[in-house]
This record gives structure tokens, sequence and C-alpha cells, in this order.
């Protein structure tokens, strides 16, 4: 680990002062810490935010939630209200790491967790994401774990997380807080990014922007699954995960919003297939054209090539159980 | 900078890069707690941190200042062994050893996990009770590897003090 100077904030405007001049915020640290061991992240100064709040799940006004940035996510995922009232978070966090993990883990760090591509967390290698300009290894490298959506050749990382394609299936909004008092909030499908030319950038926070929590809107019921498909069958990170949120109304789907992790630089999201779905009778052919539209683009790049067909299947499994389809 | 360890007020003042568990290996010679991967991959350096278990490698000891931190040292002794403790003993829950500190850490803070009402990922309903079944000790305890395979062991060891405190 590099030296770095050791700050701790006395509030979120002076977090956000220290980030912007290019501090790096430390609240778990689960992922930084292990990245600042194998110098992927070298910051000349660490601002420990864990004592400035942001550590509460309150109700909104229109019968939402608002989860508090530095709310751990083992709280999270055990409090009451989301287990009863949107169960997919909770499933879909602790499908994820193991319990020591999410005793640290938090909403606002899961978020800015970092790809667990081996060439990234590898300096001896080339990464555009972690130095610009330099390629990318897994396009031709070892590449089981990457994007088979939305990638390009500067780069085929995956988001890793779990939280986030829940709270993408849930339509949640991420709410930062900027330097001098500004605030934003963004929705969380267009918080990540897609790789473009700018691999570097896994979300769209600028300088001096500390998320602050995220909202989730109220509860909208049905069936709420985590599917996630992996090399062992727990403390592993997703090849392919979906959250589905699904209502059935007299035997038509009257409300449906799927997302899906391990496929893409961000939780996958289209709008597509929910408009596909709502409305819908359940049946094979439905959940087929469900993964033809998930899957259009999709292309692999050797030895991850399974997940597509993997994707094809799990989509349609999940589907046929949320909807109680016997086809 | 003060933290206390095993009821113990210690003073920190070392390079900022110091983790938590190099803190009590190193400078207060409390070596039970192991460093297996150094990246939170195995489990073997578990502690409490104000009553809730983490990857001691994972975390800087100046992050903790006023926290009350407990390891294996502080769970029991050999003269008076913490029930888990004991447990491992009669089932032979290791072979080699060096998991076990942080197994039993682990196994420590799950329990009172799963007495406080938190579920797991293999909990079928999530609203339910929770009724700690060999499954749902398997999955509560999967942050903690052990090499030598003595999982069998382990889970019997944990459910007979989950027994006993019924
Ligand atoms: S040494 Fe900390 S998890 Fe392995
Ligand atoms: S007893 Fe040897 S690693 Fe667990």
């Amino acid at each position: 680990m590099r030296p770095f100077d050791y700050q701790r904030p006395d509030g979120l405007d002076h977090a956000a002062l220290l980030e912007r001049d290019g501090g790096a915020l430390i609240a778990g640290g689960t992922n930084l810490l292990d990245l600042m061991k194998l110098q992927v992240e070298t910051p000349d100064t660490l601002v420990d935010i864990n004592r400035i709040g942001l550590d509460e799940l309150e109700p909104t006004d229109d019968g939402g939630i608002r989860i508090g940035a530095l709310v751990s996510n083992s709280v999270c995922a055990a409090d009451p209200r989301i287990r009863a009232d949107w169960p997919v978070l909770s499933r879909a966090i602790l499908s994820g790491a193991s319990g020591q993990l999410r005793n640290k883990a938090t909403t606002g760090g899961n978020l800015c967790q970092r790809t667990r591509c081996y060439y990234f967390m590898n300096i001896d290698m080339p990464c555009n994401k972690r130095e610009p300009g330099t390629g990318c290894s897994a396009l031709n490298g070892r590449n089981r774990i990457h994007a088979v959506l939305g990638a390009n050749e500067n780069c085929i990382a995956t988001y890793p997380g779990d939280m986030a394609v829940a709270m993408y299936a849930l339509d949640a909004t991420v709410e930062i807080a900027g330097p001098d008092k500004a605030s934003r909030s963004v929705k969380i499908r267009d918080f990540h990014r897609l790789p473009g030319d700018m691999p570097q950038r896994d979300n769209v926070l600028e300088p001096g922007e500390v998320i602050t929590g995220v909202t989730l809107p109220a509860p909208v019921g049905g069936t709420q699954l985590y599917r996630k498909v992996r090399e062992r069958s727990s403390y592993a990170f997703a090849l392919v995960s979906i959250a589905a949120v699904i209502r059935m109304e007299e035997g038509a789907i009257s409300h449906a919003s799927l997302a899906f992790g391990s496929m893409a630089h961000k939780p996958w999201h289209d709008p597509r297939i929910d408009a596909a779905l709502t409305g819908a009778k359940p049946s094979d052919a439905l959940f087929d054209k469900v993964a033809d539209l998930l899957l259009e683009n999709a292309e692999g790049y050797g030895e991850n090539d399974f997940k597509i067909p993997l994707a094809r299947r799990t989509v349609k499994a999940v589907l046929r159980e949320a909807t109680g389809a016997s086809t | 900078m003060k933290l206390a360890i095993n009821g113990t007020t210690r003073t920190f003042d070392g390079d900022p890069r110091t983790t938590l568990l190099d803190f009590l290996r190193r400078d207060c010679d409390l070596t039970g707690t192991k460093k297996g991967c150094d990246h939170g991959q195995c489990g073997a350096c578990t502690v409490l941190v104000n009553g809730q278990r983490i990857n001691s490698c994972l975390t800087l000891t100046v992050m903790h200042e006023d926290d009350e931190i407990t390891t294996i040292e502080g769970l029991g002794t050999p003269q008076d062994m913490h029930p888990l403790q004991s447990a491992f003993v009669d089932h032979d829950g290791y072979q080699c050893g060096y998991c076990t500190p942080g197994q039993i850490c682990s196994a420590k803070a799950m329990l009172d996990e799963a007495k406080a009402g938190w579920p797991s990922v293999v909990t079928e309903d999530l609203t339910a009770e929770i009724d700690l079944s060999g499954d749902e000790i398997r999955e509560r305890m999967s942050g903690n590897l052990c090499r030598c395979g003595a999982y069998s062991n382990i889970i019997d060891a944990i459910t007979d003090v989950k027994e006993a405190a019924r």
C-alpha cells in the first residue's frame, strides 16, 4: 500500500471538498483497501466518511424508503421494511459476499465498487480502465467473467455487484451531494456507465460529488426473485444474475421489471423487456421473445460465450417461476 | 487514538496503513487472529468490532477510534473456554487449526445475527422467524474457508452450541 494522508471530515460538505481535491472516500473499505494493497488505487488522501451520519433508513412521503449511503448491507437486507416490501433487494444483498463483508459494505460504497476483472486488478497488465490508452488485456485473454452486452474493444469488464441489480429492477434513485451544497438525483438506471471511450469512468459521479442515499419508490408488490448463477453456491460473484419483479392479475402480467447482473459494464435494464411482458399472458413464446430482446446484440469474447445461452435459460426459468407458468 | 481490545484500552498512533489485523498481531501480540489471504477472501482474520464480525485484514486501525474489538483471546481462555471453543474441541472442528479462531469469532456473531432475526439468502420466507438449519449455518458461515475441509465437524460444533442456547 502506498502512503496516504488520513482525514476525517467533519461533515458532508467537508467530505465533498476533500474528494474534489483528489481524496478517495472510504466507507466500508472492503473493495478500496483491497485495491490499495494491490496498488490499483493509490490515493494521496483517504477521506474516512464513516462518522458523518447518512446511516438511517427512513420512509419517504410517497410511501417509498430512503436508504442512507452509509447504511451497511447487512442492516439494509435485514430491515423489516425492506424484507416485507422490497424483498428482491434483501435477496440480492444476501446473495453477495459474506456475513463479514456485508457488515462493513455500505449502500453507497457497494454502488461504487470496481470491476473484478483480473487484468484491472493486476498492475503489471495493460488495462484501459486502470490506465487509459494501454489496451484491454481481457479482449483476447481470460474473459470467463466478462461482459457480453454493451462492451467494446476498449473494455469488456463487468460491474460485479448484486445489490444494484435489484435497485435497477426497483427503479431506485441515487441521491448525490456536490460541493457548495449543490445536490442532484439520478435514476439508478442512469448512474452506471457503459465503457464507451472512457472505460475509466464507472459511473456519472463528478469530482466533489458524494452519494448520500438511495431512494426506492413505493412498493409494487408481486413476486420478487433474485436468481444468481455462479461457480459455487455462496461467497462468489455472479456469472449471470437476474432481479425480477412480476405482478400477475387475472392470468396476465400487470407489472414487470427485470434487471440483469454481471453481463455488462453496468447492471442491464432494457425497457423493451418490461414493456413486452406487461399486459401479456405468460407463455414460452413470450419468454423466448424476452430472451431475444435481451440478447439481440450479445457478443461473446471466447471464454464467456457460455453466458449467452446461460442468460437465455436463466431468464426463462425466472419468468416461469415468477409468473407461475407451467410451460 | 484509543480503542479497546478485549476490554483493554490500547493506543494507536502508527502508520495509517496498518490494518487492524496487523495491529492485533504485531503490536498487541494477539496472534490468535490469523492472516490467510489478506484480501477478504478466507475469513481467517475474523474479529468482532462492537459485536459485529468483520474481516480485520480489510479495515484500517485508524478507522476504529473508540471501537471495542474482541478477538479469539477475548472470547475464552484454555482454562475458561467459550462454549463454541469447547464444542470445536468436542467435535474436532479443525485439523491444522489455522482457520479456527476466525471460524469461532464468525460463529459467535453469526448466532447473534440469527437471534436478532437477520435472514440469509437460503431463508425461504424473509419475514418468518429464523430456524438455523444445517443449510442456514453453511450459508451464513461461507465467509470462513477451511483448507483442511473440517466443515462437517464445524457445522456439528455450531449446531451443538445453538441447541444448548435454546
Ligand atoms: S486474511 Fe482476512 S479474509 Fe483472509
Ligand atoms: S483446520 Fe486447517 S484450515 Fe481449517
